[in-house]
């Protein structure tokens, strides 16, 4: 398949992509690192991985000894650079898989998978920028592989990052996030607190905006590309005030994940 | 891999009495998820068209207050998403695809695979076959209440038999077609047909 940065040249559009095999495999756990009190990142040595688009997900399958199985889908952390997979995997209320992968699974298990899948949530150096990410919660794990791969990029393409979290401990890859953004004039980063902030907070409290969109995201005429990830109330709330700020539907990627209201 | 090997640690869960209505690799939710590719536009129904489509031909248009006046159904059927969720006894209204065709005088559908063309350029692609005889609708209410923008509101296809991305949102054309033409999910890796049953959710399965 094609890989970003190997010698296939992407073009900016949406034309079929090669497809990858999506067979199910066992990959090795190497380690699980908590990334928040609700967050673990697993990562992941695959048997056999022939690259990734930054923006998707993989597979997971769990089997019982009675033969009974469970499947959820993870968006991959890692850059297709790197050879170890990080899945980032949030606590989800009463979730056998989530629950399974947080509090069961243990470094050198074998984990059952397939992927890459996800051929529209995609984005890589090739296909330029600026591009405008927008996190709500753990929605910034298939964003954090993006910012990631554009670290790795030699081109300096302008990014923002618009993350929406309940509170500072909640932040998931902080620390590297903010480190990105201090070593990168290139990369706006921009925190949003919902429910709890320190009393010298100097960012945003509350929720995202459309204010606080319009300064971040870069103009109409700079054609962003925005990619939002987030529960699904955050990614409607989202992309519709985008849309009412004057930016082209068509240059807006949602993927939605978790509970949702009716 | 023949045999998927038993993830250690990991217990069964005991089946509901709902169980048997659950295709494999799916479990229960009483939520409604959202998923598409894009934001949810926001249509108007005075705005709004509905177009049957036959080669360069049209079969069939209707305005929101013509489909409306259309023979309606009323079918409870459960839905299967491939992103594994599924939810049961859901309740909808629409023009079924039978009544759809007897309305513009076609007897036998004229070519063998349909292409779903919504709002925002999505596309799904269908054998007619699994559009009649009772097996589809054009769903304009769920719950007995308009459908939600969210959810494909004003208009959506609903093939209860099939993975949900073959039901599509914001529906606006149904154009017949001689040869199969995959969508787009099904040309970004998704099954061409889509059976929960048979776990068709990608390319190869």
């Amino acid at each position: 398949m094609a890989i970003p940065g190997g010698s296939n040249v992407m073009t900016a559009t949406d034309a079929p992509l090669q497809q990858p095999s999506i067979a199910w495999q066992t990959g090795r756990v190497q380690a699980i690192v908590a990334e928040t009190s609700r967050v673990k990142s697993i990562i992941l040595q695959p048997a056999n991985w022939s690259g990734h688009w930054p923006g998707q997900h993989v597979d997971i399958r769990l089997t019982a000894d009675d033969g009974y199985q469970a499947e959820r889908s993870y968006s991959i952390a890692s850059p297709p650079e790197e050879k170890l997979l990080a899945l980032t995997v949030e606590r989800v209320e009463d979730g056998e898989v989530s629950s399974y992968l947080l509090d069961e699974l243990r470094v050198g298990d074998t984990l059952e998978f397939r992927g890459p899948i996800g051929w529209h949530f995609i984005w890589s150096q090739t296909r330029g920028g600026p591009i405008c990410l927008v996190a709500g919660g753990t929605g910034i794990t298939p964003l954090m592989a993006m910012l990631r791969h554009r670290t790795r990029s030699l081109a300096p393409i302008p990014a923002s990052l618009i993350y929406s979290a309940r509170s500072l401990a909640e932040i998931v890859y902080r620390d590297e996030l903010d480190t990105m953004a201090r070593d990168d004039r290139d990369l706006r980063l921009v925190y949003a607190l919902t429910r709890e902030h320190p009393g010298d907070w100097n960012g945003h409290r509350g929720r995202v905006n459309a204010a606080l969109l319009a300064e971040n995201s870069f103009t109409r005429e700079q054609n962003p590309t925005f990619f939002i990830c987030g529960p699904t109330g955050f990614v409607e709330g989202i992309s519709s005030m985008l849309v009412k700020l004057g930016f082209d539907p068509l240059a807006i990627r949602t993927e939605r994940f978790g509970p949702t209201g009716a | 891999m023949d045999r998927p090997p038993v993830s250690r640690g990991f217990k069964s869960k005991r089946q509901t009495p709902e169980g048997a209505r659950l295709p494999p690799g799916q479990y229960l939710t009483t939520d409604f998820p959202v998923l598409s590719a894009g934001p949810t536009p926001e249509i108007r129904v005075v705005d709004w068209k509905i177009a049957l489509q036959l080669g360069g031909s049209l079969l069939g248009k209707w305005t929101w207050d013509e489909f409306e006046a259309l023979p309606q159904t009323t079918i409870t059927v459960d839905i299967h998403c491939v992103t594994k969720w599924t939810k049961l006894g859901t309740v909808w209204q629409g023009v079924s695809f039978d009544d759809l065709l007897k309305v513009v005088g076609v007897s036998e559908p004229p070519d063998a695979y349909v292409m779903a063309h919504c709002d925002g350029g999505y596309t799904t692609n269908l054998p007619v076959s699994d559009l009649v005889a009772g097996k589809a609708m054009i769903a304009t209410r769920y719950e007995g209440l308009p459908l939600a923008p969210a959810h494909g509101g004003p208009a959506r296809l609903l093939v209860p038999h099939l993975y949900f991305w073959k039901s599509a949102k914001w529906l606006r054309r149904l154009r017949f077609m001689p040869k199969d033409e995959p969508g787009f999910w099904e040309s970004r890796g998704y099954h061409n047909y889509g059976d929960p049953w048979r776990e068709q959710r990608y390319d190869g399965d």
